[in-house]
């Protein structure tokens, strides 16, 4: 720059930059930003190790003795259980999530306000208060009505009427990311609409929309947790119900530590099967 | 004897936007008419009219004696006896070239799996791509995906077949394959409406040439006549335009 007297306006500086720090070159700058941010991460960590009380987590969240309890309900009872609802729930929210976004694109208005009325209230709800009204208000307001499964089905309707609301705005997407001509295409071959629909738009919306559905699965998953306020019994619990009640029984929290792995056992695969699709998808646009 | 196409007082608007302002028109059986025109002159609108992928704001499209205007009529039925082939190609991209030239055959006509594999491959050969049959349209160049579409099309046994500018989205050394296996269509006595910007083509193969401006036909008659002698000012500027190497950006 020195070179240069002549200019006398400043060069746009990057924000944050520190005017005494006009002689450094931006290389430079870069490499004193980030060992600030290791300095900053490595005092935290210092801190949280230095006013922890490491004997009390250790009698607290990892007693082997109260572990030993967890075995083999953990993953017999409980897991499966939590595997049981997300599943239930997730294949009646696709399947109410596929028919609201048909619906929200229909040509018919009523349809469409349905669909959307439909969204905004099971969007808007809080997931913890559906599993209250349908578990507890609904029995009481038709006192004849029994759900099939008991309370797997409750947990199946109730997580199935939430996470369609979700997947209804997804597929949507999906459905609308497909090219115009295709439906053209399948029209002008004397394919009705839905014939089209089904056998040419929706398997492209689907492929589009695998990502962030698996997405939703994950958030299903930890959502089946809200099972404990429609109360259930022991054969019914699921991960965190359970170690809950067991962390309840023994003062301790160590049950909880444990419910809590095994749910990163089943979300972290899943989390990276996301990843590799997502990857593959952008390689293949 | 009954026009393939009959087409009379035809009107489009898009909103505010008149698109085509009263078209009368008719096609022969047998016959290969070319519509030709400058962009925005309504000449793909009017062939989407005729199998009802634009719905017309007034007038009436007769084709093989069904009125397809009319309230009651089976418009998927109506569109299985017209092919149609897109700028785009419209393939369907998750399935492989075999499927797309067999899934309309079996979901719209009911036809057999082994009836519908013999005549999907017998088009395919007609086209000369039956060698890409497992491929995906994604492995295929635009020729031989335009080429799949045209096995599609006619893989349902069309009595017309309605051609939207088949050649303008592909690299130009690829559009001779797809003029050749229309030309050879035309040979075997297909009816065909062709909106195209190939003069070449459109002076060799059509019967008729239609020019078309303002959404309006201007010129209508054998190709000798609208391209070779041009009656109208406008078909003759608009030819200046085309076939004038120093405007060749047309």
């Amino acid at each position: 720059m020195s070179d240069q007297p002549k200019l006398t306006e400043p060069l746009p500086s990057p924000a944050g930059a520190v005017p005494g720090g006009a002689g450094l070159s931006p290389r430079q700058r870069q490499t004193i930003s980030r060992g600030v941010q290791y300095v900053i991460f490595v005092v935290l960590v210092a801190l949280v190790v230095s006013l922890a009380d490491w004997a009390a987590i250790r009698e607290h969240f990892l007693d082997m003795k109260v572990a030993e309890n967890l075995f083999p309900e953990i993953f017999t009872v409980a897991l499966k259980n939590t595997v049981i609802y997300t599943i239930s729930g997730y294949v009646l929210g696709f399947f109410l999530g596929l028919l609201v976004a048909l619906m929200r694109l229909s040509s018919a208005a009523p349809n469409r306000w349905v669909a959307l009325v439909y969204i905004e209230v099971f969007r808007g709800l809080p997931a913890v208060l559906v599993f209250i009204l349908l578990g507890l208000a609904v029995p009481t307001a038709f006192p004849g009505i029994r759900f099939p499964f008991d309370e797997y089905g409750v947990v199946a309707i109730a997580l199935g009427l939430v996470s369609a609301a979700y997947m209804a705005e997804t597929i949507r997407a999906g459905l609308q990311a497909v090219p115009k001509g295709q439906m053209e295409a399948a029209r002008s071959l004397g394919m009705s609409y839905s014939r089209a629909m089904i056998t040419v738009v929706i398997p492209q919306a689907l492929r589009i929309v695998i990502p962030p559905l698996t997405n939703e699965l994950i958030l299903l998953f930890k959502d089946s947790s809200l099972v404990f306020a429609i109360g259930v019994t022991s054969a019914t619990s699921e991960l965190t119900k359970f170690g809950q009640d067991i962390a309840t029984e023994y003062a301790d929290s160590t049950p909880l530590l444990l419910a809590g792995a095994t749910y990163l056992l089943i979300t972290i695969p899943l989390g990276i099967v996301v990843r590799r699709l997502e990857a593959r998808q952008a390689k293949a646009r | 004897m009954a026009h393939a196409v009959e087409i009379r007082d035809l009107h489009k608007s898009f909103g505010s936007l008149e698109v085509l302002k009263g078209i009368d028109f008719d096609v022969e059986p047998g016959q290969v008419v070319c519509v030709i025109g400058p962009s925005g002159s309504g000449k793909s609108t009017l062939l989407r009219c005729v199998n009802l992928l634009e719905q017309p704001t007034a007038g009436t499209v007769v084709v093989e004696g069904v009125e397809l205007t009319h309230r009651d009529v089976d418009i998927d039925a109506a569109r299985r006896r017209v092919g149609m082939v897109f700028q785009q190609f419209n393939l369907f991209p998750h399935m492989t070239v075999l499927q797309n030239v067999m899934i309309a055959q079996r979901r719209v006509l009911k036809r057999g799996k082994a009836e519908a594999e013999r005549i999907a491959r017998e088009n395919l050969d007609r086209v000369g791509l039956s060698e890409k049959a497992a491929s995906y349209p994604a492995q295929l160049s635009g020729g031989q995906q335009q080429r799949v579409a045209i096995a599609r099309a006619l893989a349902m046994s069309p009595s017309l077949m309605l051609f939207d500018e088949p050649t303008s989205a592909l690299d130009p050394e690829l559009v001779g394959d797809v003029l050749t296996v229309m030309r050879k269509l035309a040979e075997e006595g297909m009816t065909m409406l062709v909106v195209t910007h190939e003069m070449a083509f459109a002076r060799e193969v059509a019967d008729r040439v239609v020019f078309m401006d303002g959404g309006v036909i201007v010129e209508d008659g054998p190709p000798a006549q609208v391209i070779g002698a041009p009656r109208h000012e406008r078909t003759k500027s608009f030819l200046r335009r085309v076939l004038d190497p120093t405007h060749t950006d047309v």
